[in-house]
């Protein structure tokens, strides 16, 4: 991955692939505090790559074995919503990073969605690094005053009869929505399932994918 | 409360969102301040990140509530019917409303 090629370049010295003048000043201020941390030795370039490792094997993948399995699981599904991180760990996700998990079940009747207006709060341990869109202004203001219009641009007709709840997560939760089973997937199997569970249907602005198989 | 957090609202309860400007890590959006909602459900109790976010231990923990609005509450009009924004708010900014 490129950041994992960028600090390895930087913690190296050899800044001149990637002169630091072309670096926005957030990004000149992190690699500054990142040389200061090796310099002083308060961590080493080891943890720094073992960190961004750790981060990017965090995947929508463990969210969509969620959905999946409390789409084939009543009793799962129940346990999911009642308490997330027990059902988590039974799942074998580790959740523990998160300090309190909600899970938003979706009806025929109201359907949710989740933005963080303040900055780019995230399950991560469920869904790994947030998408670039979700950290923008330009969402970050318009899920909360033109949630339809996203929904829209994300290729969703939400139908005006169904209540749109948009889940603003500021403090100390973090959200995962757990969509509706896509119609005429009856017959297919967990894994197949699985495939259909988009990061973005969990987080709320899109349906799953249909079964793409048929 | 043993840690100091007093559970001062209910589901179903009016809240008003204080209008309140001041500096600091404020976890309570612009857009909902001095808007009329009610509480949908109390999510319990966190060390303070007003506090937390600059080193300091974070009590008393104060309550967290999920506050819902309707959209038309908050921006005047509303795309669906039935449309909320539901927000999650720390108990002191939160006063009783009508």
């Amino acid at each position: 991955m490129s950041e994992s090629h960028d600090s390895r370049q930087a913690a190296q010295g050899h800044g001149h692939e990637h002169p630091r003048h072309e670096l926005s000043y957030y990004a000149k201020r992190i690699y500054a505090i990142r040389d200061l941390l090796l310099e002083k030795g308060v961590i080493t370039e080891n943890d720094i790559q073992r960190q961004i490792e750790y981060q990017e094997a965090r995947t929508p993948v463990n969210g969509a074995k969620l959905v999946a399995r409390a789409w084939t699981d009543p009793d799962f599904k129940s346990r999911l919503i009642a308490d997330p991180k027990a059902a988590c760990a039974e799942m074998g996700i580790d959740a523990t990073a998160l300090n309190e998990f909600v899970v938003l079940e979706n009806t025929e009747n109201a359907r949710h969605m989740v933005v963080c207006t303040l900055c780019s709060c995230y399950p991560r341990p469920i869904l790994g690094r947030p998408p670039d869109w979700y950290k923008s202004f330009n969402y970050r203001q318009r899920a909360v005053n033109d949630p339809r219009g996203v929904m829209r641009e994300f290729g969703l007709m939400l139908p005006d009869d169904v209540e749109l709840r948009v889940h603003d997560s500021t403090a100390d939760i973090r959200y995962l929505v757990l969509p509706l089973r896509p119609k005429g997937t009856e017959n297919l199997s967990v894994a197949e399932l699985e495939k259909l569970v988009t990061r973005d249907s969990m987080i709320g602005v899109t349906d799953p994918l249909p079964d793409v198989a048929k | 409360m043993s840690d100091g957090a007093q559970m001062r609202f209910k589901p179903g309860d009016r809240v008003r969102v204080r209008a309140e400007d001041r500096p600091g890590h404020i976890r309570t959006p612009w857009y909902v301040r001095g808007k009329t909602g009610w509480i949908e459900k109390i999510q319990g109790d966190f060390l303070n990140p007003e506090l937390l976010a600059y080193g300091r231990d974070g009590m008393p923990k104060k309550t967290l509530y999920l506050v819902a609005f309707n959209e038309a509450d908050v921006w005047g009009a509303s795309q669906g019917p039935r449309d909320k924004v539901l927000v999650d708010i720390y108990d002191h900014w939160l006063d009783p409303a009508a």
